[in-house]
């Protein structure tokens, strides 16, 4: 048995409320009672919207799932500002190892609005195909329409291995497909593999603030999920040669159904990068920096090295710099090539939310905080001195070639 | 207006130790708490009800010692609280433990909003809150810096990545609230003295009408085959000396790792 819907002919009043609800216009009213349609995908973005609890849900026990049904290697995509996100890339490089070892096809879910001309750049980067779903209910992105298309399109081609990215997007989406169609869901995954034996999908993952990992399979469930955190995985060199086979799939998605509205998008500052998860350098600023006017010298080190700004708590506590730029445990956690605290000492819970960056650079005035057991190289210095004359003298450096 | 907010006690430490024969987590002999991000969840409660009036009721799957987690959000001023404890529940993944936390929330029957921490500091999976919400049938708001309700609707400010957005959605809903949402009170006199005096019931799996194929170990799609500790970064090398050779060292140093 796979996931099964129907509705309860004693409970079904004929109210049409979830006729709206359905992407797929699968249902219809006959003779006061609801029906679905052969057009059905089990997507279950109806159950919810029937407000009498007569549109049954039930999703399979796991050893009752074929998971022979279940094949090739899914991508969902993240885009911002028309562009596929870099974790997005990342992933479809790392699924494409998958999919060779399995020798399966790797796919990207791209749902958006007037997204088409990404699909190629899918392909560049390593995808054989594009599910590609266009709606203007899709152009940003929001949970509940994306969590119905996904899961219709889960259900109709069954793929064994569905990847997120372990951004606010894919951790907010992963977990409610996962919860509607009974899915394993590994969350922020570093390292994927294929256990050649069993053909399953090994996910390894931080837990405990990184203090250990762990590696997990799901054996009975499909698809085997995984959101997989950014800047682990290497996106391939793109190909522009590469062709791929574009699925469009027509859905009737309708605003009115919506509940939940974007209301407004508040950004604080100018143009400066503020994606910590995206970025390849992330320059931090500590409670060394004593004054909120002191991240200017952070700000220009990282304007030097094209990087992004990172703070640590205290530094956010005091409103120095806003919430989105904290790195650790109750911020954001982190993995660039390069990591340079300034003035950070280094409290467990930062440390947690960086540690497993390339290399770190550590500057700071005492020679005994916790941040230089974690740092590739440290500098015991007045950050005042040290980090204006590192942006001098990168910028002389960059100057020369 | 009725709040739930969802806690978890969780170890009070980043020390883990591995038990090598079962490859799980030893959690005896480790002070536990209610997990900081839950400690949010519980304060924005507070705050709502505050302003709309109502109750909080906390709730937490847990082993029996989970009620102190419940006692001291208690102690904070919440109104009432129930523990949801069954052998059946033992070894839940985020799936198994959404899917019981909806069987209680259910049980509870009336409630305007659901309030979730961002995401657990043991398990940092931060999917048991949208999977509750999915189990719930309600919208989700995830990663709240702060929530308000005007006109009966939810309004939401979320941390993004790069920014924040602004959203509405209607009653029922659940949020996960970030660490930056607000400071956690902390508990008076009179709500320790209260919470100590509480009866908190338990509701096990038959209470809560949970089909336990669903619940625990059994209802969990994914486990844990192996914990390991991670690669630790090799000891680091310091760099001495006047300023301007520091940097020079270490623009050096940079190069030659092909990190700049």
């Amino acid at each position: 048995m796979a996931i099964n819907i129907y509705i309860d002919p004693d409970k079904c009043v004929g109210c049409k409320l979830c006729l709206g609800a359905c992407p797929y216009g699968a249902i219809v009213v006959e003779e006061g009672k609801a029906r679905f349609t052969e057009a059905c995908v089990l997507c279950g973005a109806c159950v919810s919207s029937c407000k009498f609890g007569a549109i049954i849900w039930e999703q399979p026990k796991k050893e009752e799932v074929d998971t022979s049904q279940y094949q090739g290697v899914w991508v969902i995509a993240e885009t911002h500002d028309g562009r596929l996100a870099e974790v997005t890339l990342e992933l479809l490089g790392e699924g494409r190892k998958l999919a060779d070892t399995l020798d399966e096809p790797l796919s990207l879910l791209l749902l958006g609005n007037g997204v088409e001309p990404l699909a190629s750049v899918a392909g560049h980067y390593g995808a054989d195909r594009v599910y590609l779903v266009e709606d203007e209910v899709l152009a940003h992105y929001r949970t509940a329409p994306f969590t119905d298309v996904a899961v219709g399109l889960i259900n109709k081609y069954k793929p064994s291995i569905v990847l997120i990215g372990a951004t606010s997007m894919g951790r907010d989406l992963g977990p409610r497909i996962a919860a509607r169609i009974g899915a394993g869901l590994t969350a922020d995954c570093t390292g994927l593999e294929i256990d050649p034996q069993e053909r399953l999908l090994r996910q390894t993952r931080p837990a405990f603030g990184g203090n250990i990992m762990a590696t997990i399979l799901c054996r009975h469930a499909r698809p085997q999920m995984a959101t997989v955190r950014p800047k682990v995985m290497k996106k391939l060199d793109p190909d522009p040669g590469r062709q791929v086979e574009i699925v469009r799939e027509q859905v009737s998605l309708n605003e009115k159904t919506i509940v939940t509205k974007i209301v407004e998008i508040v950004r604080e500052e100018g143009d400066e990068q503020v994606n910590l998860q995206d970025a390849e350098i992330i320059v931090s600023g500590g409670r060394g920096l004593r004054a909120a006017e002191n991240f200017a010298l952070i700000r220009e080190l990282a304007d030097v090295l094209g990087a992004a700004v990172g703070a640590s708590r205290a530094t956010v506590d005091a409103g120095w710099i806003p919430a989105y730029h904290q790195v650790g445990q109750t911020g954001k956690t982190v993995q660039p090539k390069l990591y340079i605290a300034c003035g950070i000492s280094g409290a467990v819970q930062h440390l947690a939310g960086m540690s497993s960056s390339d290399c770190i650079v550590a500057i700071n005035s005492d020679p005994n905080a916790p941040i230089f057991d974690v740092a590739t190289y440290g500098i015991v210095g007045d950050l005042f001195e040290v980090v204006p004359a590192l942006t001098k003298a990168l910028k002389r450096e960059f100057g020369q070639q | 207006m009725h709040f739930i907010v969802c806690i978890k006690q969780v170890p009070d430490t980043t020390e883990v130790r591995i038990d090598p024969a079962t490859n799980t987590l030893v959690r005896e002999g480790v002070p536990s708490i209610i997990n900081p991000f839950d400690e949010n969840a519980i304060e924005a409660a507070l705050q709502l009800r505050e302003k709309h009036g109502g109750k909080v009721t906390v709730i937490t799957m847990g082993p029996p010692q989970a009620e102190q987690a419940l006692r001291e959000a208690l102690a904070m001023g919440a109104d009432e609280a129930i523990l949801i404890s069954d052998r059946a529940f033992a070894g839940s993944d985020t799936l198994a433990t959404s899917y019981t936390l909806a069987r209680a929330i259910n049980k509870i029957g009336d409630y305007d909003l659901v309030l979730c921490g961002k995401q657990a500091f043991d398990g940092d999976t931060a999917q048991v809150g949208p999977g509750l919400a999915e189990h719930l049938g309600i919208p989700q708001v995830t990663y709240a810096i702060d929530a308000q309700i005007v006109d009966g609707r939810l309004r939401v400010k979320r941390l993004l990545e790069s920014y924040f957005e602004v959203v509405e959605t209607p009653l029922p809903a659940l949020i996960t609230c970030v660490k930056q949402m607000n400071e956690p009170r902390h508990a008076g006199l009179r709500g320790v003295m209260k919470a100590r005096k509480a009866q908190i019931p338990t509701w096990t799996a038959q209470d809560i009408e949970a089909d336990v194929e669903r619940c625990g170990l059994t209802g969990s799609p994914t486990n844990v085959i192996r914990v390991f500790p991670p690669q630790r970064h090799r000891a680091g090398e310091k760099l001495e000396g006047d300023v301007e050779q520091v940097v020079q060292t270490l623009i050096s140093k940079l190069r030659e790792a092909k990190v700049l």
